[in-house]
């Protein structure tokens, strides 16, 4: 597997060599497969008959204002709430049937910080990997790899309560690749952080599926985190409203841009700072 | 060009593995212990104030019989002791569970569910890890009292373990229980009024269980039906090289019932699919 350069000097990192990305040996299976699922909280319907696809080795955007259901759709795949109708898969393995083999594929950035600010860095990426049951030494190597390929090895010893927000972002993306998932999922990840930090998180991510082949789920409700070659999902009051290339949910809007697109999908109005 | 394999058989989990996340929750339960202090001083400050002052006062207002495991007549505080060591562990298992909510609530318990071993093995893990910190209190304890002529055989520091690793499963799984219903911090601070103080007076702990029945025979049988009071007397008779058999059986019986309703209670398609989302809706 290959290592990226530190986020902060991505720019300047050649193209990686194609031979060293890992390729998926079952072809055709999506890293994510979303089919029909519903939810409801008693009376309350958070999602309505959601289906959509996440390619391994692609960037999908999941676009929704606050309370489309996002961190709930999250919640699903990641066990954290059982899923009441549909099915979910992480390369082929049903979350609900076989949680162990769907979770050992996945890493998630949870949108509330779930660090714990009194451990160290090491510490806390140690904590992750035994979770994962990765042995005490496999689990050292990778973290002092991890922590050097994110621009914090100087600050391994240091606690999680001293890094800036953009540090403990960058922090939680290592620590959910620290047990080398193959789809990654990230709800709103930028939120709270500065200009630079935001620049930083997204540019490091998606040099992860470009070089390491990752399929990213990244939820958000800002427009300007989504390139032209993304994959996008529009997720409003529970459904999917459009779903495709981010070129063609545009056009097929009759829009000429994502913001312009999403308000007409939604009738939203859209917030100053290019916000859904 | 390497490889990976994403689909196919599934490949289960080893012994390795399964022992390597169990250690990992212990130590990381361990170094969050060591760096609350003031979790620790309290834990062990609230039994030494039972220990230094009530039953100092109490000593002369109640008689102690000689009744087993004790062969002679002996002080209050040493007939306290093993309850306060229970209400050490009662404390920690209640605060343990206030931690789960507090993750909850904070999101830190995502990291743990989403692990991919079997979750009620996460569970059990995140238990022991729990009553490993309150061993710690427990024999914190213990050596303070020693100074305070609480002088067990020394075999009995040996023989209190297994006990004390019972009674700390039971009390954290029923913490872990009771946390699964509760959806805020704020709410568990009412159940912490309801469970732990009429679990500790309405118990072996403070006084001989005759002594009850004397005064009212149905809070004698209220007190045989708690199970912190059998919690007590295994500890009791523990830290003096006994067995108290009924009481064995029923901290067991009741690990394993309050075991499986928190691990049936943080299934998600059970306990916590009921409730709202957690942490950031969107």
């Amino acid at each position: 597997m290959t290592s990226p350069a530190p986020i902060a000097e991505h720019r300047e990192t050649p193209r990686p060599d194609p031979a060293a990305i890992p390729t998926i040996t079952s072809s055709g299976v999506a890293a994510l497969s979303i089919d029909s699922v519903s939810h409801a909280y008693g009376p309350r319907r958070a999602l309505m008959d959601v289906s959509f696809n996440v390619q391994p080795a692609s960037f999908t955007a999941l676009l929704g204002l606050n309370g489309a259901g996002k961190s709930t759709l999250f919640s699903l795949i990641t066990r954290l709430f059982g899923i009441q109708s549909g099915r979910a898969s992480i390369f082929g393995h049903d979350i609900s049937k076989n949680p162990g083999e769907a979770l050992r594929l996945l890493g998630v950035v949870f949108q509330p910080r779930t660090l714990d600010l009194d451990l160290s860095l090491t510490q806390n990426l140690l904590y992750h990997a035994a979770l994962h049951g990765i042995s005490r030494r496999e689990a050292a190597t990778r973290t002092a790899e991890l922590l050097g390929r994110i621009g914090l090895a100087e600050r391994a010893g240091s606690k999680v309560r001293d890094l800036s927000g953009g540090q403990m972002r960058r922090l939680e993306i290592a620590r959910a690749l620290l047990h080398r998932p193959r789809l990654l999922l990230l709800d709103e990840p930028t939120v709270g952080l500065d200009v630079k930090a935001r620049a930083d998180i997204i540019s490091h991510v998606r040099q992860l599926v470009t070089e390491q082949g990752i399929g990213v789920l990244w939820a958000t409700h800002l427009f300007d985190e989504i390139m032209p070659g993304d994959d996008l999902v529009v997720l409003h009051q529970g459904k999917v409203l459009a779903q495709g290339p981010m070129s063609l949910v545009v056009a097929e809007a009759g829009a000429q841009d994502v913001n312009t697109a999403f308000m007409r999908l939604t009738g939203a109005q859209t917030m100053p700072g290019g916000g859904a | 060009m390497s490889s990976i394999t994403t689909r196919g058989a599934p490949r289960g989990f080893s012994f390795q593995e399964y022992m390597t996340c169990l250690t990992g929750i212990v130590w990381r339960e361990g170094l969050r212990f060591l760096h609350q202090r003031e979790r620790f001083v309290s834990a062990l400050v609230r039994p030494l104030v039972w220990l230094f002052i009530f039953a100092a006062g109490f000593r002369q207002v109640l008689g102690i019989s000689i009744i087993p495991p004790y062969e002679t007549y002996i002080l209050y505080e040493v007939f306290i002791a093993p309850g306060l060591m229970a209400m050490i562990q009662l404390f920690n298992g209640m605060q343990s569970s206030l931690s789960m909510v507090y993750d909850r609530e904070m999101g830190n318990m995502r990291t743990l569910l989403v692990s991919p071993l079997p979750r009620g093995f996460l569970l059990f893990c995140k238990l022991l890890a729990g009553t490993a910190v309150s061993l710690l209190q427990v024999y914190a304890f213990l050596l303070i009292a020693w100074f305070w002529d609480i002088t067990p055989p020394p075999i009995g520091y040996l023989t209190v373990l297994p006990a004390l690793i019972l009674s700390g499963l039971m009390l954290g799984s029923l913490g872990m229980l009771i946390s699964s219903g509760i959806k805020q911090l704020e709410s568990f601070a009412g159940v912490m009024n309801f469970v732990i103080f009429p679990m500790f007076f309405a118990s072996s702990a403070l006084y001989p269980l005759w002594r009850v029945q004397e005064g009212s025979p149905y809070l004698y049988y209220l007190c045989e039906a708690n199970p912190f009071t059998h919690a007590v007397e295994l500890i009791r008779f523990a830290l003096y090289g006994q067995i108290n058999w009924v009481s064995l059986a029923v901290v067991a019986s009741c690990t394993i019932v309050f075991m499986i309703g928190a691990i049936y209670a943080y299934d998600p398609s059970r306990g916590l699919a009921r409730r709202g989302p957690a942490g950031g809706e969107g």
